[in-house]
């Protein structure tokens, strides 16, 4: 930004004391200029129109309003997918956390002190997180089939790289005078880590996993898109049919269930922290 | 020394029960998810598009990666940035009012309970709900993505702008009282300057998080680079595949890098 503050000047003012401040040119029209672009280009590349919105907005209300009253009779057909769904992140969200742990250890430098592995595990944490659960979900279908297999597994990877990069990035900021302590004393490294860094990361490791947990539910819900099971796969199905009160009550359903789920794992985290 | 050392181990808290009845909860509730285990039908035809994917990742269609056409990766992900951007800021626009009248220090309590529950409600619905609705609007194509983020950032962004709002120090605005300072610059030099860096670093990083949403908004056709992706995908056409999630790849590991550094910028100086 050197050429920024060059080409405007530096206010200055002489205090009462006789000092001299100065203060750079307030760089606010250069990023407003920069933000101006952004959302042209934008604009330009997406289509986006007020009038449109404006003009058809009732569009988006009235299917609103036709999911409203939700049939209540079709919860009997909705509860199965539903409690496929919680069981599917559970299992996702479990299995995820529980083999995250080693890779983030491995993935911590103070820790582990091999700067290769460290690398090479944050890069499989990395390319592991940037693919879009819904595609993992999709490339799962093909290899195992449709069905809640391959969106537990689509859960798994990504519960397993999110915890993973939360907790190794946790693991490299804890305390670890009592485990160079512990080595010194003669201690093996894996008795040293489980007394000494496990129970600083415990929290925080079980609280990120909860956290996960909480958001796949939400994010299950529509794995059944590309046919890995759960409450996704009704709900495409009675958006393609227009039966949008059946959709109210799935929604309604979802709303109720992540509501129950999320104010328990919120109660938990809280006991943690 | 050594009956010292006994006497302080014999002090630790027994928590053998606790992690027992902690473990027989969970075998619970591992035994009851089971079922979701079940439809695994694995055959050699999985392993060979598991070979196939991995061998498109490797060999990517070039033409398709560099190419600067309309339906090239150049162009997916500049259409998928300005999806996620806009998104971002129209579900600013509509959470920023929203989470001050859901803010405890600002107005009272039954008013908070009504707005969070239909933040909560509106955080529920799965994005791809929103974006068959949003196409009845807008038509196929970007802007319902634009609109389908824009909705579903605001319930992220407002629980955010929440907790900074109740955060507030009511004390520099009491002391701007004192001065005789007008309501303007009250929120120009009370308000504002708290607010602010937090603010921008929620919606960097809700930016983030809309990008890869932005991603999968084409299975829906709402645009960006899943669209084409999904295509790719069912007509087995494996370099597209990898030359697309190679782009994706990039796009969101540059992003990823980008917005933590802003972010560390913008909160720490």
């Amino acid at each position: 930004m050197g050429w920024y503050d060059k080409l405007f000047e530096a206010e200055s003012y002489t205090l009462g004391n006789g000092k001299t401040v100065s203060q750079k040119f307030t760089r606010l029209p250069l990023i407003l200029f920069l933000f101006i672009i952004g959302i042209a280009i934008s604009v330009w590349v997406t289509g986006f129109s007020l009038v449109t919105l404006f003009t058809n907005f009732a569009g988006f209300w009235k299917i609103f309003g036709s999911m409203f009253p939700p049939k209540l009779s079709y919860f009997m057909q909705v509860w199965r997918p539903l409690l496929m769904t919680i069981q599917m992140s559970f299992l996702g969200s479990f299995f995820g956390a529980v083999v995250a742990l080693p890779f983030a250890i491995l993935a911590a430098n103070n820790v582990t002190s091999n700067r290769v592995v460290n690398l090479v595990v944050r890069f499989i944490l990395t390319v592991v997180r940037t693919i879009p659960t819904l595609v993992s979900a999709l490339i799962a279908t093909y290899i195992f089939g449709l069905g809640t297999f391959a969106g537990t597994v689509a859960i798994f990877l990504f519960s397993f790289s999110f915890v993973g990069k939360q907790l190794f990035e946790y693991i490299e900021t804890v305390d670890m005078g009592a485990y160079e302590a512990l080595i010194a004393t003669g201690a093996s490294p894996a008795r040293s880590f489980i007394t000494t860094i496990l129970p600083q990361i415990l929290p925080t490791y079980l609280s990120t996993s909860l956290f996960a947990f909480e958001g796949n539910v939400r994010y299950a819900a529509i794995l059944g898109y590309v046919g890995a099971g759960g409450i996704g796969m009704i709900l495409n199905e009675k958006i393609g049919w227009r039966e949008f009160q059946s959709v109210g009550m799935i929604l309604l359903s979802i709303f109720v269930a992540v509501v129950i789920i999320e104010t328990t794992s919120q109660k938990l985290r809280k006991h943690l922290s | 020394m050594n009956k010292k050392l006994e006497s302080v181990l014999s002090k630790e808290p027994r928590r053998g029960l606790q992690y027992a009845v902690t473990i027989i909860i969970l075998l619970i509730l591992l035994l009851s998810a089971s079922p979701a285990l079940g439809g695994a039908q694995m055959t050699t035809k999985g392993f060979d598009i598991g070979k196939n994917i991995l061998t498109g990742i490797f060999t990517p269609d070039t033409s398709l990666l560099f190419g600067l056409g309309d339906s090239g990766v150049m162009y997916l992900i500049l259409q998928t940035i300005a999806i996620a951007f806009l998104g971002t800021l129209v579900g600013a626009i509509i959470a920023v009012p929203l989470s001050f009248i859901s803010a405890t220090n600002i107005v009272p309590k039954p008013v908070v309970l009504v707005t969070r529950f239909i933040i909560m409600a509106i955080r529920t619905i799965p994005s791809l709900v929103y974006g068959l609705m949003f196409i009845r609007v807008t038509g196929p194509g970007p802007f319902a993505g634009v609109m389908t983020l824009a909705i579903v950032s605001i319930g992220m962004i407002s629980k955010l702008f929440i907790e900074t709002i109740e955060d507030l120090d009511s004390g520099i605005l009491e002391s701007l009282d004192a001065f005789g300072s007008t309501l303007f610059q009250k929120i120009r030099y009370g308000v504002l300057p708290q607010l602010g860096p937090d603010f921008i670093s929620i919606l960097v990083y809700r930016f983030d998080m809309n990008l890869r949403e932005a991603t999968i908004l084409g299975l829906v056709g709402a645009g960006g680079i899943g669209a084409p992706m999904i295509f790719a995908l069912s007509a087995y056409h494996w370099h597209q595949v990898g030359a697309i999630l190679i782009g994706l790849f990039v796009l969101v590991f540059v992003v990823e890098i980008l917005s933590d550094k802003l972010r560390h910028k913008i909160l720490h100086g």
